[in-house]
């Protein structure tokens, strides 16, 4: 045997062990893992990303508004960079009602396990039995957590400086549960359900990703002394997970308190796990403090799924086709989901051209402030990443 | 309609009813009375005390001396009240609200010259609706582990929140209100509120009304509030939203809020908490109560007076040489409130 087969074998075993402490660490949760129980391979929790010849396939929803134009921006990048990633393009057509167009889409991310989707635009004057097509994949994927991490770009101007603050927030129950009825005429009910084994799960979500991560300091955010039972349910919850992450501190503090502490101190948040509504208040401020929609990228993590999308998941009917989009956001999404499908230098590569081009104030797009439109930014990239880079196709 | 509902006795003295409250209360409530009277403001105090009481038939109520001045007078101001933990009744605040029938929390956020927050310019009122909502407090445990909370949105109080949001917005020349929702999730509950809120924009041609996600007005409040004017909106949003208003000009101290009920009832409040820790010590900042007071005087129709306070208390905070510790001095508040008199004579 020669000596770099030896390397390259004691490096794939290194791998299924480092797997199997993975797996019993994410065994020691209780009940979390009971929901959603299907046959898995037992070698491994987390599927392995689908490579045929090399390459992924990965479904790309276009959506509305600026979606379809960032989509192809991100299709003209990879294939610039040569990255071996296929899109398989499901399009949703929000104005029929049919819901085949999603439940396609939903097939398609089943068979790949994988996607990146721009926002689909939901009209609220629709009566009810027209879901929000966003929901329904987040609900039917089971794609329980939402993570958004805000952290303050050089070259950005804001307000607050030195914020990074990585938001979990829970993707498919709580208040958007779309359980409403009405009894009498002119009372509505809402139903905001909250359930333990999903209170548990993202809790333990946030911690895991908090060892991770190296970060020190989990706060949970509720309203537990209005809506005692429900918001008091999941702090149960987040508190028992907390006792069995010792290293990580945890504490708690009530919405409207957050609010007011995030724009008057945001520097004092590390992480943050909260339920859904909440989650959406409280990752559109943050993502406002470190410089607006244009900037952050979300992502939604299930047991076997993963789909990326700006963060603050806006559909920017206003400024659609008109090339002043900032494509920051989507293309930084692209990046997670690089390191997701563990393309790592692809990954990097690509986030830190980005990174370069947005600290250059005269490319900065209208949300920021400037004039450049969204090509200008995206050939910049392109050049960033050729002048940096190993081969890629000419400009 | 209730601005202009105002109860002049032979005297010319407007009769309001005090609640010091608890923890600093007393001394900010007197701050204030001092103000007053060195401004020579037709107001006559009637202190009363709202600790809950076991009335007939075992519910908690609220002292009777206190609810008929209240229903007299009609205006109520109100210091800061302790939450009980163990007392066996629920909170002081939610049996006023009760009583009161208080179905509006107006906030207006108006930027403080002279006390520094990142955000400048702002200028905006949030108008929660307080009875319902999110906040029925109707919770039931299904199974073990799965617990609904509900959220009540009726016609009635739907209608009612959009209504006095308008009013407001046309009595205070304000230009535009906005309905803040999530009707895109919520379909029928934020849904109903979204229809009512357009049925009675029609009837209000003069102002200019709008409809806005709830996570997109926290996006924008915080990169530029400027662009707002007057929210309107169902509890838990209302309750996020005027926090996160409160904490852009400057946190719960300097922040006024007004309390509507039916029946031309109002009661002003500040909504910072008792502070037991400085309180008796003469530390305590009144501005917040102060500001209450002159929205009071605004809605009584008390113009005049309610500027010259407010310009008093103002250019004080502006000038920096007498601040009490939480706005960045170190004078006491006695003495921020005798140089506040001081200006108030001054301006006579």
């Amino acid at each position: 045997m020669t000596a770099r087969s030896i390397c390259s074998l004691s490096r794939a075993l290194k791998a299924v062990w480092s797997d199997r402490l993975a797996l019993s660490a994410a065994a020691r949760v209780h009940g979390a893992a009971s929901c959603n129980q299907r046959h898995k391979s037992t070698y491994t929790s987390i599927p392995p990303p689908a490579r045929y010849g090399g390459r992924h396939t990965v479904t790309l929803i276009p959506g509305d508004g600026i979606g379809p134009e960032l989509a192809n921006h991100v299709r003209e990048l990879f294939r610039f960079c040569c990255v071996p990633v296929d899109f398989e393009v499901a399009n949703v057509d929000s104005s029929l009602a049919s819901e085949d167009d999603i439940n396609n889409a939903i097939m398609a991310i089943r068979r790949n396990g994988v996607a990146l989707k721009g926002n689909i635009e939901t009209n609220h004057n629709l009566p009810p039995s027209y879901k929000s097509r966003n929901n329904l994949l987040r609900t039917t994927l089971d794609l329980y957590a939402n993570v958004m991490h805000c952290q303050s770009l050089p070259g950005v101007r804001t307000r607050h400086k030195n914020i990074d603050i990585l938001i979990i927030r829970e993707n498919t129950e709580g208040e958007y549960s779309s359980l409403e009825h009405e009894n009498v005429p002119g009372v509505v009910e809402c139903l905001k359900i909250i359930t333990r084994p999903k209170s548990l799960r993202i809790a333990d979500y946030a911690f895991r990703t908090a060892r991770e991560r190296g970060r020190r300091r989990v706060t949970a955010v509720h309203k537990a002394n209005i809506m005692k039972l429900a918001d008091g349910l999941f702090l149960e919850c987040c508190k028992e997970v907390a006792s069995g992450y010792p290293e990580i501190a945890f504490d708690s503090m009530i919405v409207d308190n957050t609010t007011m502490q995030l724009v008057s101190r945001p520097q004092q948040f590390d992480v943050m796990v909260m339920p859904n509504l909440y989650g959406n208040v409280v990752s559109n401020v943050c993502a406002g403090l470190v410089g607006g929609p244009g900037l952050v990228p979300g992502a939604n993590y299930g047991e076997d799924y993963a789909l990326f999308e700006t963060g603050t998941r806006n559909t920017g009917k206003s400024i659609a086709n008109r090339n002043i989009a900032n494509p920051t956001a989507m293309l930084l999404a692209s990046c997670l989901l690089l390191d997701h499908l563990k393309l790592h230098a692809y990954a990097s590569m690509i986030r830190r051209a980005i990174i370069s081009t947005v600290t250059e104030a005269r490319l900065h797009t209208a949300d920021l402030g400037g004039q450049g439109s969204t090509s200008e930014v995206v050939q910049s990239i392109m050049k960033a990443i050729q002048s940096t880079g190993p081969m890629t196709l000419s400009i | 309609i209730q601005s202009l509902c105002s109860r002049s006795f032979s005297t010319g003295l407007q009769t309001v009813t005090l609640i010091p409250g608890d923890g600093i209360g007393p001394e900010i409530s007197s701050a204030v009375m001092k103000i007053f009277e060195a401004a020579k403001a037709p107001i006559q105090w009637e202190e009363r005390n709202v600790t809950a009481i076991k009335g007939p038939g075992g519910r908690w109520m609220i002292p009777p001396d206190a609810k008929e001045s209240m229903d007299k007078s009609k205006i109520g101001l109100k210091g800061p009240l302790k939450t009980p933990i163990a007392a066996g009744h629920p909170s002081m605040n939610l049996l006023l609200r009760k009583t009161f029938d208080l179905y509006a929390n107006v906030r207006p956020c108006v930027s403080i010259e002279g006390y520094k927050t990142p955000y400048t310019d702002v200028n905006l009122v949030t108008i929660r609706e307080n009875t319902e909502g999110e906040y029925s407090g109707i919770e039931h445990v299904i199974v073990d582990g799965v617990v609904q909370s509900i959220k009540l949105i009726t016609e009635n109080a739907s209608r009612r929140i959009a209504e006095y949001a308008f009013e407001y917005a046309r009595n205070n020349q304000r230009a535009s209100v906005t309905a803040v929702h999530k009707a895109n999730i919520m379909r029928m509950s934020d849904g109903l509120f979204l229809r009512k809120c357009r049925e009675v924009a029609e009837n209000f041609k003069d102002i200019k009304f709008t409809e806005m996600y709830l996570d997109t007005v926290c996006l924008n409040m915080v990169q530029d509030p400027t662009q707002f004017d007057v929210l309107v909106m169902p509890n838990l949003y209302g309750d996020i939203l005027s926090d996160l208003c409160a904490g852009l000009i400057g946190g719960l101290g300097v922040t006024p809020s007004g309390n509507i009920g039916a029946n031309g009832v109002a009661i002003f409040e500040s909504v910072h908490g008792t502070a037991p820790d400085i309180a008796g010590l003469d530390l305590a900042n009144p501005t917040a109560l102060l500001l209450s007071a002159v929205m009071m005087l605004r809605h009584m129709g008390l113009h005049g007076y309610g500027k010259k306070i407010e310009t008093a208390c103002f250019d004080t905070i502006r000038d920096k040489k007498v601040l009490t510790k939480d706005l960045g001095g170190n004078s006491k508040c006695s003495e921020f409130t005798a140089e506040i008199c001081r200006r108030v004579q001054d301006l006579d």
